[in-house]
């Protein structure tokens, strides 16, 4: 740990904070409350306070329930949304609120995968038209010949025949069309790519090949990942770390052995116990009682607390920080910093 | 190319590909839609080759004979063989004068909605991708437009012109005014209809997956999004080539359209309509058919294509 500490990370994620606001209009933010009329605006609390570190090389994936922000991370670093709070630095440069001439440069080197791959790719242009769009569109001083050389490239990095290439995305499988979609975003040579649910669309027996596929870009080309994912498996295989999100707020970051062997949050632990397993013949699942809460109104103080059956009444008013553990994880919970974790855990 | 052997699929040619796709096909299992397209074909050729297949040049006054007025179709006794539709009030031959009139009406109606396209898609487009206060002010415009009747805008500013150009002028160039007109008039509906898809395609992710590929709005628009809007467009198209049609011969019938000396299929309407009870009731009726026909198989088509292309029974 101590060597990755002096090399700067790739990505810097501090306290980013993404609302929605879900009364829009002048109209509907005035209310009528207890005999007077008032103004409030109503938002849904998305990502709260993330501070993430993704460094050069690695494959940081971030799981979480759904609703809990994950795919609206990606969003915010990929610069289709633009947070509320907090900053995102590229290689030491802030990118959250370049102009779109400013920002021209980091798509070429921040590309991202997206999950439904029948959507994700434009169904009137043909696999040709879409690959080759970015090439010219990055490299207007390539020529012809150049520019079909590098699609060729690519279609083969991703395992498609460069023979298809006249074809309509609706003439090809879940799979091939996945693999396109990864093709498009290595045309423009990134070295970060935002996969955002990537294989959870796809079927299982497909999911491993794609997987395989971008674990192989990553060691030939040098990329480096963040990994939006549901699936605990996924990141067993994938991820070098791991970013585990409650509720748009990071609860655990840890390496990927770290966290799978010695899970410090409850919620990681609840979230872990739940993953099947072929041994288990008798399956001590630990059960979260009730509901994520309502991102309109979060609770105060840890937004675990309403589920967690360590939490008390400083887990109820004091939001916990992340606080650095020996092993090399970071941990936002009172009841690890206060030891009260150790004690025999109930329902355990 | 450099030393990979490319060998692109033998490509079925466009035609082909037409005539086998999910549109050929419903195409060729509808006698309704065969039987429309026949007759549009029919109608939009001749009038086309109007020159080629007319008789007589109606727009050449030499060649018009006064003596020759109010002669009845063929089928009425006392009908003269030369003029087989019969002739109108100035002598002129019936089936030339409605062929070339036929031609000017589907010209001002194909053009007037080639501008209302322009305009309408334009505005739709930027309205959806843009969104916020610029899709605002854009759909009042259009609801403010659309709280204007067309023919009301059209009378407005057609009489304006003709008072202030002077009849001569006018109409010399009655043509462009009522392209103008009609097309600017009319272009609300393809603005809100193009808006709507826009909303619903900018969602999808090959629109996030251009932006993160750093396309500008201008391509993406015009490159991503609107080629998938495309079916909405198309039975609009048709449906408005109809309206475009009747707008132009209304005016014409109320006399601010085409002048008697270049009829169109409502100006021909209206100059007979003065003579329907002195007997001479073909000059309004058969212009009138011909339009009533013209109008029902562009509709025809218009209500095909929409079932056809409705996502809800088949999406592309």
């Amino acid at each position: 740990m101590k060597d990755m500490a002096v090399q700067s990370p790739l990505l810097e994620i501090k306290g980013l904070e993404k609302r929605f606001d879900l009364d829009q209009g002048f109209l509907e933010t005035v209310k009528f409350k207890g005999g007077r009329i008032t103004r409030e605006t109503r938002s849904v609390h998305a990502v709260n306070n993330v501070t993430l570190d993704v460094n050069r090389g690695e494959a940081l994936c971030v799981v979480g329930e759904s609703g809990c922000g994950k795919s609206t991370v990606a969003r915010l670093v990929a610069g289709l949304l633009t947070p509320s709070a907090g900053e995102i630095y590229y290689e030491g440069q802030r990118i959250d609120d370049l102009s779109r001439g400013e920002i021209q440069p980091l798509r070429k080197k921040i590309q991202m995968i997206f999950q439904n791959p029948y959507a994700s790719l434009n169904p009137r242009m043909t696999i040709l038209q879409a690959l080759e769009e970015p090439v010219r569109h990055h490299n207007p001083k390539f020529s012809a010949a150049e520019v079909r050389d590098k699609v060729t490239e690519v279609m083969m990095s991703v395992g498609v025949d460069p023979t298809w290439i006249k074809r309509y995305p609706h003439e090809f499988s879940g799979g091939q069309r996945q693999r396109i979609a990864i093709a498009r975003a290595l045309t423009v040579d990134p070295e970060f790519i935002i996969a955002d649910e990537p294989i959870s669309a796809l079927d299982v027996s497909i999911q491993a090949q794609v997987l395989n596929l971008m674990l192989e870009a990553k060691e030939s080309r040098g990329l480096t990942y963040l990994f939006i994912t549901h699936d605990l498996s996924v990141v067993e295989h994938f991820g070098t770390r791991v970013a585990v999100l409650y509720l748009g707020t990071v609860c655990e970051v840890a390496d990927t052995a770290t966290l799978f062997s010695n899970p410090k949050h409850p919620y990681t632990k609840a979230l872990l116990s739940a993953v099947p397993q072929l041994k288990d013949d008798r399956p001590n699942h630990i059960r979260l009682k009730g509901e994520i809460p309502t991102p309109i109104n979060l609770p105060q103080g840890c937004p675990f607390q309403s589920r967690c059956i360590f939490a008390n009444d400083r887990c109820k008013s004091e939001k916990p920080r992340a606080i650095h553990q020996p092993d090399g994880s970071t941990v936002a919970c009172h009841a690890l910093e206060e030891g009260r974790l150790d004690a025999d855990a109930p329902g355990l | 190319m450099s030393t990979e052997t490319v060998n692109p699929r033998t490509e079925p040619s466009r035609w082909s590909k037409i005539w086998n796709s999910n549109m050929g096909y419903s195409f060729r299992k509808n006698p309704v839609a065969i039987f429309s397209m026949a007759v549009f074909l029919i109608i939009a050729v001749s009038a086309f080759f109007a020159p080629l297949i007319a008789p007589y040049d109606p727009y050449d006054p030499a060649s018009i004979d006064i003596m020759n007025s109010e002669y009845p179709p063929f089928w009425v006794s006392g009908a003269l063989p030369e003029f087989s539709l019969g002739t109108d009030d100035q002598g002129r031959d019936l089936w030339s004068t409605i062929l070339y009139g036929t031609r000017l009406s589907l010209l001002i109606g194909i053009c007037a909605v080639a501008l209302q396209a322009f305009l309408g898609i334009s505005i739709g487009l930027i309205a959806g991708y843009v969104g916020g206060r610029v899709d605002s002010l854009l759909m009042r415009l259009a609801d403010i437009q659309l709280s204007f009747s067309t023919l009301m805008v059209a009378i407005i500013f057609l009489a304006v012109t003709q008072a202030m150009f002077g009849s001569e002028t006018f109409n010399q160039y009655a043509v462009y005014f009522l392209i103008a007109v009609i097309g600017v008039a009319e272009w609300p509906q393809y603005a809100r209809t193009v808006r709507a898809t826009v909303l619903a395609e900018k969602k999808k992710e090959y629109v996030d997956s251009a932006r993160v590929l750093g396309f500008g709005p201008g391509r993406i628009m015009v490159r991503h999004i609107l080629p998938n809007s495309l079916s909405p467009i198309f039975v609009i198209s048709t449906v408005q080539v109809a309206n475009a049609i009747i707008s132009e011969a209304s005016l014409s019938f109320l006399g601010l359209g085409m002048p008697p000396s270049q009829p169109s299929l409502g100006s021909l309407i209206s100059s007979g309509f003065d003579y329907i009870f002195s007997g001479s009731w073909w000059i309004t009726a058969i212009p009138g058919i011909v339009l009533v026909v013209l109008v029902l198989v562009i509709n025809l088509l218009g209500d095909w294509m929409r079932d056809v292309l409705n996502p809800k029974l088949y999406k592309g």
